[in-house]
């Protein structure tokens, strides 16, 4: 671990002069209300983004994302946030291109973490990136008609452009979606469709660059063995993909030589569904990103609106008991995020169900402080703008209403001293006891998956993936929110870069949740009474226009919302542009080349060792 | 030495595996008969985490606990309106529902044609709705609320899976009873334990109603006025302004001429509205329930007139 | 609690002295292979989103499937009897899980677990989300709730327990796989420009005809309100219209499709 330094606002103004003076007929400042950063001209946004990249020393490209502007303007836009390794904050930058025709250079050669999320924008915006390795579909399947998220392509169950719907009140007669739907399966063909040439292209399309049918003596100029090679389908439905994630897997005999993820299996249309929602209508919805560790999605996307609000002239920020609650329920969602993690961890290394068994015991604990607090388990929905929905209950108190039913009762700050002093860190030593040195985990996870630094920055992966390789980057202290300025920890770092690491760097990362909570109990004691909630609720707020974006550190690396509130004079209230930079889906960026030339069994344990949550890879 | 930590790792399990005995010879016999040895098994000081042998002794849910919503109407004894709703159909709880499951019919007079503050139908589409809440959150009325009941699987969602008012409705004094410290707590917010209308009511009438404590909480209700609770302030405000008044003359005779028009080609369109309409006549008490029936619920005129005032 | 106990096999026609209870039990033949499938039901080891982990929670230590002869989750649909769809099914995986369906062995069962797999849950506007798993599969129990808590779902799988119980070996419909030849699979879905159900071939072709002529193309025309099942006389007439205009588009449909089938002959010919 190493000790690390607050890194204070890093000058972004004068980047922003160094790239006028440097472009100045290819870079102008984006001057829209609200907006900050620098638009680029997209035929030299190669050029530029070299420059950002070696000579401003924003590294690391944390996110990269398209915006339809239909009706406003007739462009399409790609959004990137650029950030330096060594902390502070982002240089934003953005390329426009005409909607009829959209083109925007690819950037995958400077950030070979663009790749999957150009892809992204292919597949959603139609937009095309020449110099793009591999430009397919990502999300939905090769052959869908469309690229659904320009703000003119309807789906089938199309309503209305905005919620809440007419239909549903005053006069609201319900009705099932699919009874106005001919084929009442949510499906809409074009008008032009020819059965005739009817196919699944789905699966073509996967398997055809692959190489197949060449056989690999014939590559190595060895023709006297005539073996091919194989290719492994591993899922969607596979016990090990941590849900419906797919691998296309080629392999020379039991090595893998290419890896291509195939993903979209649980894609349910989050960003579309978002920008028809208002703002307080995503809050639930976040919930169901990271699955896992909802109360951490909450917060980034209440941080994200929170920066826009902070626009308009009545804002007022949370209260400090509100800032307190919020750490204390994102700490524990850290902690239940990486019990889960290590236990199926364990299962992918072959430790079948004894760890993950220990681990889900212990995370019902804090389940049930969440199901007193927020009203659910897993889909807390917690946070609001501006604070938390209700102060933590002064006792943990369950009620019956059923028969059978058995009661519980607790008193809240006493059952959360324990957990955090006592069974908690407990818990966390006995798995470290159980797993740490057994030899088998070792034998299995040692110099497996490696992943270089300088390739983890390049890949832009975040969170544990990261900070296991030897980069001390942490959103909560390269630029702090909330409370944690205040807050004593150390970030979790570990050099080599393997499996092993990743596991080590989960556990040190509970320990270090464990010391913040310790921080937090006091705070809580100090602050009862106090108000949760700063201003008055508003269930639509008009959010005042510009663009944001909010990003924490949640348990599976970087989580960013890109917010864009445009569209309405007044200041909309639904976002224009709702994006989830989802480190569960950046992160695989990495995974085929951590993977190449590791035996085929070791692949589900490099996926475990990610910590992928389905939920937000395909959003 | 090679193997120490397998040996390691096989002693936490074998830990484990005693552990789970010796609690069990702990609490022998005992373990289903005392409330406070069950907390401790569910609690933090257990030893790992105890089985909830559900169909026999189920896990308590705590107060805030959110699945589907209900709606809260006034008790059967109830000395003024029982079995009234809570919902004003203000229809804010439709607004905010992120997934929209929410769909609420506004009440009308009969003889007037009027907006009343009563939903004539309310609609839950539980295969939509996220338990996440905002329709309780929000609500000014307190009169949707989370239900504790997590016990509905069923055979067939097409019967089964909208909630109509009738099916939703359920007495103040379950939420009292799932729910005591938030009930409470809200109560007392409003200033009494009556619907925020009454209570305005009473106040009108200087009358002080009862201040809400844990000990009065499933307390009768004396009969509080011998008025009925006033319509809404819209409605009076129209009352008042004779030019709106008028409007709303004009508009119930345009509907009028339009109903006599359609109702004879169109006996099927009319009907689907009147089918929905009639569970939620059901569940009304029978003195609200006017003697004529209702008149048919008219969409168009309904939609005509909301397209009106906005553009206003 | 998990041992045996005999009396929950008998039936109640046949009296057994009180001495013998719990050591005899005289009972039909339907009711033992009820009882013994019922508690074995070996779910098929399949996650789909957020409901998962619940479900993974109710197999875990607190909840424990295995008090119910579950807890052997089948990475195999060959050896599994039931499906829990758990969570949002897309249009992208209900190939898969179709597929997945065809190659379980009768009996099976499906549990659409939450509300996304019972019908499309808050996610059902989107466009690559499927309006509930039974718009493809057979579902025997819904368990509402998102997500469905543990003991929720427990229930739900107790009431496909109760079901079980319920099938009769006498009556073949109840137990139509013991019936004459191979059961039916169900069409796999095909990926084009949007899912397409085989089953939905002669509307698919139907409507692009209409669209053709210029007519608006997968949108119902005169949207129809739902009809309450409490109003039965209302159900009774529309369901009746709505027969006989079936009726009809089923006869137009098979005059189209034989024109269309001449025309091709005849193009083959020449």
């Amino acid at each position: 671990m190493t000790d690390y330094p607050i890194v204070e606002a890093t000058d972004i103004p004068a980047a922003i002069t160094a790239l006028k003076q440097h472009y100045p007929d290819a870079v102008k400042e984006d001057t829209r209300q609200g907006y900050s950063g620098v638009v680029v001209d997209r035929k030299r946004l190669v050029e530029i983004a070299k420059f950002i990249r070696d000579d401003l020393g924003f590294d690391y490209l944390s996110s990269a994302t398209a915006v339809d502007y239909y009706g406003i303007a007739d462009e399409m836009e790609m959004v990137y946030h650029a950030y330096r390794t060594a902390g502070g904050p982002a240089l934003v930058f953005k390329a426009q291109t005409p909607r009829d025709n959209p083109e925007i250079p690819s950037l995958v050669e400077i950030w070979p973490g663009a790749d999957f999320q150009e892809r992204e924008a292919w597949d959603l915006y139609g937009i095309r990136f020449p110099g793009h390795p591999n430009l397919k579909r990502i999300l939905l399947w090769e052959g869908f008609h469309g690229h659904p998220m320009r703000k003119d392509w309807h789906e089938a169950y199309y309503e209305q452009d905005h919620k809440p719907f007419d239909s549903r009140w005053p006069a609201g007669h319900v009705r099932r979606a699919e009874e106005l739907n001919v084929y009442g399966k949510n499906v809409r063909y074009p008008a032009d469709i020819d059965l005739s040439k009817l196919s699944d292209r789905s699966e073509e399309a996967l398997y055809s660059d692959l190489g197949l049918g060449v056989s690999i003596q014939e590559l190595e100029g060895d023709a006297s063995l005539k073996t091919d090679r194989l290719v492994v389908n591993m899922g969607p439905h596979h016990p090990s993909t941590h849900g419906v994630f797919r691998m296309i897997i080629t392999l020379n005999g039991e090595t893998i030589e290419s890896l291509e993820p195939v993903m979209g299996y649980l894609h349910r249309n989050h960003e579309k569904i978002g920008e028809r929602n208002t703002f307080l209508h995503n809050m639930p919805f976040t919930d169901r990103l990271d699955y896992i560790s909802s109360m951490s999605n909450n917060l980034g996307y209440a941080l994200a609106v929170e920066q826009l609000l902070a626009k308009g002239a009545r804002y007022q920020p949370p209260t400090y008991r509100a800032e307190v609650i919020r750490v204390l329920m994102v700490e524990l969602t850290r902690i239940v995020n990486h019990y889960w993690a290590i236990g199926f961890l364990l299962n992918d290394l072959g430790a079948f169900f004894t760890p993950a068994l220990y681990a889900i015991a212990e995370r019902e604990k804090i389940l049930d402080f969440f199901e007193a607090t927020a009203g659910s388990r897993m889909m807390c929905n917690y946070m609001r703008f501006g604070g938390v929905f209700k102060d933590i209950p002064e006792r943990i108190r369950s009620v019956a209403n059923l028969v059978n039913d058995r009661v519980r009762d607790f008193n809240t700050m006493e059952y959360l001293t324990e957990l955090i002093n006592e069974r908690i860190p407990r818990s966390i030593d006995e798995l470290d006891e159980f797993l740490t040195e057994s030899e088998i985990v070792k034998s299995r996870s040692i110099g497996v998956g490696y992943l270089p630094p300088e390739m983890a920055i390049a890949y832009s992966a975040a969170g544990p993936l990261l900070r296991a390789s030897g980069v001390p980057y942490d959103v909560r202290r390269a630029e702090p929110y909330s409370i944690y300025p205040e807050l004593d920890f150390d970030i979790a770092v570990r050099t080599h870069g393997d499996i092993y690491d990743r596991y080590l760097i989960r556990l040190d990362e509970m320990r270090e949740s464990v010391r913040i909570l310790k921080q937090i109990l006091p705070r809580l004691e100090r602050t009862r009474g106090e108000p949760i909630f700063a201003g008055s609720k508003q269930h639509t707020p008009r959010v005042p226009l510009g663009e944001a974006y909010g990003r924490v550190e949640n348990p599976k690396g970087e989580l960013g919302f890109y917010i864009v509130s445009a569209g309405d004079e007044k200041g909309p209230q639904n976002p224009w542009r709702y994006h989830v930079r989802a480190p569960s889906f950046i992160n695989l960026t990495a995974l085929g080349q951590m993977c190449i030339g590791h035996k085929v069994a070791d692949v589900v344990a490099i996926l475990g060792s990610i910590d992928i949550v389905l939920g937000e890879t395909d959003r | 030495m090679y193997g120490k930590g397998i040996a390691k790792g096989l002693w936490v399990t074998f830990r484990h595996f005693v552990n789970t005995y010796l609690d069990d010879i702990r609490y022998a016999g005992r373990k289903y008969l005392r409330q406070d040895n069950f907390e401790i098994r569910q609690g933090l000081k257990a030893q790992g985490a105890f089985t909830v042998q559900y169909p026999d002794e189920k896990l308590a849910v705590p107060e805030r606990f959110r699945f589907i919503p209900f709606l809260v109407v006034e008790d059967p004894d109830h000395p003024e309106r029982p079995n009234h709703d809570w919902c004003t159909s203000c229809g804010i709880c439709a607004k905010v529902c992120p997934p929209q499951c929410i769909w609420i019919v506004r009440g009308s007079d009969p003889a007037t044609g009027r907006p009343i503050p009563e939903p004539e139908a309310f609609y839950i589409d539980i295969d939509i709705c996220m338990n996440c809440g905002y329709c309780a959150e929000f609500c000014p009325f307190d009169a949707i609320k989370m239900d504790h009941d997590y016990e509905l699987a069923s055979y067939d969602r097409t019967r089964h899976h909208i909630h109509d008012k009738q099916r939703l409705s359920k007495p103040l004094s379950y939420w009292k009873q799932i729910a005591p410290t938030t009930a409470l707590e809200e109560a007392i917010e409003r200033g009494g334990w009556e619907h925020p209308d009454i209570i305005k009511v009473m106040k009108k009438a200087g009358k002080e109603p009862v201040q809400p404590t844990a000990e009065n909480m499933f307390a009768k209700p004396a009969a509080l006025t011998a008025t009925v609770p006033e319509p809404p302030a819209a409605e009076a405000a129209a009352d008042a302004d004779p030019a709106k008044a008028e409007r709303l003359r004009k508009r119930e005779e345009a509907l009028a001429g339009k109903r006599a028009a359609e109702g004879g080609e169109a006996p099927a369109a009319a009907a689907p509205p009147a089918a929905s309409a009639a569970p939620a006549a059901e569940s009304k008490p029978a003195e609200t329930l006017a003697p004529g029936g209702k008149p048919k619920f008219d969409k168009q005129a309904m939609l005509a007139k909301i397209r009106e005032r906005k553009a206003k | 609690m998990s041992q045996l106990d005999l009396r929950e096999l008998n039936s109640t026609e046949f009296p057994i002295p009180d001495e013998m209870q719990g050591n005899v039990a005289i009972t039909s033949l339907s009711k033992i292979y009820n009882w013994s499938r019922r508690s074995s039901m070996w779910p098929l080891l399949f996650g789909l989103a957020c409901c998962a982990i619940e479900m993974i929670a109710t197999a875990a230590s607190r909840y424990d499937l295995s008090r119910f002869g579950m807890e052997v989750m089948r990475a195999s649909p060959r050896q599994s009897d039931l499906m829990i769809v758990s969570g949002t099914v897309t249009k992208k995986m209900v190939v898969p899980i179709v597929r997945l369906y065809n190659q379980m062995p009768e009996p099976k069962y499906v549990l659409a677990m939450g509300a996304c797999a019972s019908g499309g849950g808050p996610f059902k506007e989107g466009y690559n989300v499927v309006s509930g798993i039974d718009q493809y599969l057979p579902v025997d129990v819904y368990v509402p709730g998102c997500p469905p808590t543990p003991q929720a779902l427990l229930f739900g799988l107790i009431a496909l327990q109760k079901k079980i119980d319920g099938q009769s070996l006498a009556n073949l419909d109840d137990v139509p796989w013991y019936g004459v030849g191979p059961s039916e699979p169900t069409p796999i879905p095909i990926l084009g420009p949007d899912i397409i159900d085989p089953r939905q071939m002669d509307l698919i072709r139907r409507q692009a005809e209409l669209a053709a002529a210029g007519k608006p193309y997968g949108i119902r025309e005169i949207p129809a309100p739902v009809q309450k099942q409490e109003a039965p006389q209302v159900e009774a007439k529309t369901k009746a219209a709505s027969e006989g205009s079936e009726d009809e588009a089923k006869a137009e449909r098979m005059r189209k499709r034989e024109e269309a089938l001449a025309r091709k002959k005849a193009r083959q010919g020449s």
